[in-house]
């Protein structure tokens, strides 16, 4: 099911020069993605690859299903008792609606940010240890502590917090809480983080703050993006995927999607004439 | 144009119109009164409120102390076996130092009103201290021990010396015969002229003069005054003396049989206090004679009254005589039948609606089970009283009265009052907490148990906290299940044996003729008022605590 994608990395360059070298390859596939809330469908076979270290934008008006893709890829519709999805989706080649394969692993190695920063209401220690802890990620409480440091060092709060780890998670103002979240999903170190408009509560400078993480992350991540922000999608990623009235409309590199659009409709939301 | 505009604006509304400027005043009024009614609607409910504690307060405050009187008893070591100090004859003591308060009262029938002041109690109070302190035997000890009930209520001023005895009715009657002249005072006590028919056939073969109904004739004279009236109260204008005196007339002259008689009969000592006094009172019937009242005062003129706080009031058992009645059956009682009732409700309750709540599958079966449960809580809680005597006392075959089944009945209806609180408090929960959970891996069970569970804590122990209260105040179901046990003791406390409640206490007490009941009644409101407010306080205190925690 791998594929090279030759081509994206020349485009990228213009881009992001650092990627320019490396060759991605696809880390999630999904074919004919359907999803149907009772008798309802929200999204209509969807056809997507997504490769490997970067950072893909989904965007697109509301309600166009574009979360609903995103919550297709660690299975959170499966906590939704009228959601039905058809078609498959495969993580390293690996088909995530097997029924061999455990969900709450998955839902481990694909990370979630959310839209409102959501963190535990316990201490900030706490939040972030969770998640291996249930997982028996860590076989000591110092080598607990050492995941802990160590994912809060990656979110760029760990000089911001490292004197109140004690103190509650919700106590950190909406940039530090989201950040909070972002150290959370990685704590369990999965492969791939998904983010469901994560700057949409925060202000400008929380907002770039997440932004440059992002960015940091994507060389040991593959990170997925739903965003309202164009500039956003245009900052943070490589490629980005239009979706309207429940169809992927065009997908491709960011650049190619925001300079020269194939499809019409992704010209007028671009431009603003809808949306 | 701009001229066109403003004018055709003006026409459409004038907003300094007569018309607006009243629509303005209206509104305002209407703001004022509906303010207005709230301010009256509180001000009604916190005098309601105030009524019904002042009310309480006024009845129950008495309850609290208990008059006393210091008795000084001489443990007499001839009298009271070192061995076996429990069974030495503590009515004898008790009484002989009492009576040396005394020492001009002779003669049993004297003696016996004397003894009427000590409370039946005082005997075993005086037991119950010698075996708690054995060394003091051979000594002289004081002790106060209390004083019988009429005595109590008439030392805390509860019942007057005197009290009112005649009723509207009786009064217009007694005026009427005024009216006709029968009545007259005669060497300073009243009586009523009237003739009476001293009857041979009244007076029996067997014993003579002796033997003779004078009673029955007394009252057929009497019911020459009263033609018209079909009712015997009238019998009571006169005094039980009056066939007393009928008897030594005729006694002194046997001639007057056959014959009738003009009489003069002594009034009963209300109306005889309304005719020379113009007021109809009458002495307390608990009290036959003055010499009670001079005794009691003569104990109160030495020091030797006190009125201390009454400890006993909680740690007495239940007694038929209100002095020594005590709450400490009731409580145990109550307390273990919470616990049950909190053991069986608190776990079942919050797994159903766990389960309900998170993991059962919206059907047809659970929106039956869910529309049940709301309906449960509506059920009356004597429902709940019959369903547990058929099920448990008469299928099951478990002891009545028994804390134990107690319990699981009030566990019942507290069910549902839970189920429900702990759904209202799981749905509270953030939904955003849930996916958070969920995104880091968590299983549906982790995220109850972890994050749902102890954040929906503070509202699942408030609703708990509020049904126990509920329960503690249950009367009804207990009734029926028989926790109104009359437990004289306090040494049989346990969960199968026979209790009694808070609730049943107040319902059984309130049931007694003897006066000191009343105030004990409002005193046991007033203590199950307390523990109600004790635990709405706790589940408040609990609420904050436990969300400050987050």
């Amino acid at each position: 099911m791998q594929q090279l994608r030759i081509g994206a990395s020349e485009m990228l360059s213009t881009v992001k020069p650092s990627l320019a070298e490396s060759v991605a390859e696809t880390k999630i596939t999904a074919r004919g993605i359907s999803v149907f809330y009772g008798e309802k469908q929200a999204l209509f076979d969807v056809d997507v690859d997504i490769p490997k270290n970067s950072v893909m934008a989904f965007i697109g008006p509301s309600g166009c299903g574009k979360s609903t893709f995103l919550r297709c890829i660690n299975r959170m519709n499966d906590t939704i008792p009228i959601a039905r999805v058809e078609g498959t989706i495969s993580i390293d080649g690996r088909d995530i609606n097997d029924p061999e394969l455990d969900v709450v692993e998955l839902r481990a190695r694909v990370g979630m940010v959310f839209q409102k920063p959501n963190p535990f209401p316990k201490s900030i220690y706490e939040n972030v240890a969770y998640g291996p802890r249930i997982h028996g990620l860590a076989n000591s409480k110092s080598e607990l502590d050492g995941i802990v440091e160590n994912s809060l060092r990656r979110a760029g709060l760990m000089k911001e917090v490292q004197d109140r780890m004690n103190e509650p998670g919700t106590g950190l103002s909406g940039g530090q809480q989201q950040r909070l979240c972002i150290a959370r999903a990685i704590a369990t170190s999965p492969d791939v983080i998904l983010m469901d408009e994560p700057c949409s509560a925060l202000d400008p400078i929380a907002t770039a703050r997440v932004e440059e993480l992002i960015d940091e992350l994507r060389e040991t991540l593959t990170i997925i993006i739903v965003t309202h922000s164009m500039q956003q999608a245009a900052r943070v990623s490589q490629r980005t995927a239009f979706f309207h009235l429940g169809k992927l409309v065009e997908e491709s590199e960011t650049n190619t999607i925001f300079t020269n659009p194939a499809d019409p409709r992704t010209q007028d939301y671009i431009t603003g004439r809808f949306g | 144009m701009t001229e066109i505009a403003a004018e055709s604006m003006r026409a459409t509304h004038d907003w300094s119109s007569q018309a607006a400027r009243r629509r303005v005043k209206r509104r305002y009024a209407a703001d004022r009164r509906l303010q207005f009614y709230g301010i009256a609607a509180i001000g009604t409910a916190m005098a309601l409120l105030a009524i019904l504690f002042t009310s309480l307060i006024h009845a129950g405050i008495a309850a609290f102390t208990t008059t006393k009187v210091e008795l000084a008893i001489f443990l007499d070591p001839t009298q009271i076996d070192r061995e076996k100090p429990a069974e030495a004859n503590y009515r004898k003591l008790v009484r002989g130092a009492f009576k040396a308060y005394f020492p001009d009262v002779t003669g049993r029938s004297q003696e016996r009103e004397l003894y009427k002041i000590l409370s039946n109690g005082a005997d075993y109070i005086v037991r119950d201290y010698v075996v708690a302190n054995t060394d003091k035997i051979g000594q002289t000890v004081k002790l106060l021990v209390p004083v019988s009930d009429p005595f109590d209520q008439l030392y805390k001023r509860i019942i007057p010396r005197q009290i009112d005895a005649l009723s509207n009715d009786r009064i217009i009657l007694f005026e009427a015969l005024k009216q006709q002249g029968v009545l007259s005072v005669v060497d300073g006590s009243g009586v009523a002229k009237t003739t009476v028919y001293i009857d041979p056939s009244k007076v029996p073969l067997e014993g003579g003069l002796e033997a003779a109904d004078y009673d029955a004739m007394v009252k057929e004279g009497l019911r020459s005054l009263f033609l018209n009236e079909y009712s015997r109260s009238y019998e009571e204008i006169i005094s039980d003396a009056a066939a007393g005196n009928l008897k030594a007339l005729v006694a002194s002259d046997p001639s007057l049989v056959g014959k009738t008689i003009d009489v003069e009969l002594p009034l009963a000592a209300n109306y005889d206090n309304l005719l020379l006094a113009g007021q109809a009172t009458m002495r307390n019937p608990r009290f036959s004679s003055d010499d009670e009242f001079a005794w009691f005062d003569s104990l109160e003129e030495r020091g030797l009254i006190a009125n201390p706080f009454t400890w006993e009031l909680f740690f007495n058992a239940d007694s038929r005589f209100p002095e020594l009645a005590g709450l400490m059956g009731a409580l145990s009682g109550s307390f273990l039948a919470l616990l049950v009732c909190f053991l069986l409700s608190f776990p079942i309750g919050i797994a159903t609606a766990v389960y309900l709540e998170e993991f059962a599958p919206k059907n047809r079966i659970t929106d039956i089970i869910e529309v049940n449960i709301n309906n449960l809580a509506a059920v009356p809680s004597v429902v709940f009283g019959l369903l547990g005597l058929a099920l448990f006392l008469n299928t099951f075959g478990m002891p009545r009265s028994a804390p134990l089944v107690g319990g699981m009945v009030l566990a019942l209806m507290t069910l549902p009052t839970i189920i429900v609180a702990t759904r209202a408090a799981l749905k509270a929960v953030p939904p955003s907490i849930r996916e958070a959970a969920l995104g880091v891996g968590a299983s549906k069970q982790q995220v109850t148990m972890h994050h749902v569970l102890p954040l929906a804590m503070p509202g699942i122990l408030t609703g708990t906290i509020i049904g126990l209260a509920q329960a503690l105040g249950e009367t009804a179901p207990l009734l029926l299940i028989g926790m109104n046990a009359f437990i004289p003791s306090v040494e049989n406390i346990g969960l199968t044996q026979p209790a009694m409640a808070l609730p049943t206490q107040i319902f059984s007490w309130a049931d007694s003729p003897e006066r000191g009941f009343v105030s004990r009644t409002s005193a046991a409101i007033l203590v199950l008022l307390g523990f109600l407010i004790l635990m709405n306080l706790i589940a408040v205190y609990l609420r904050s605590k436990l969300e400050r925690k987050w």
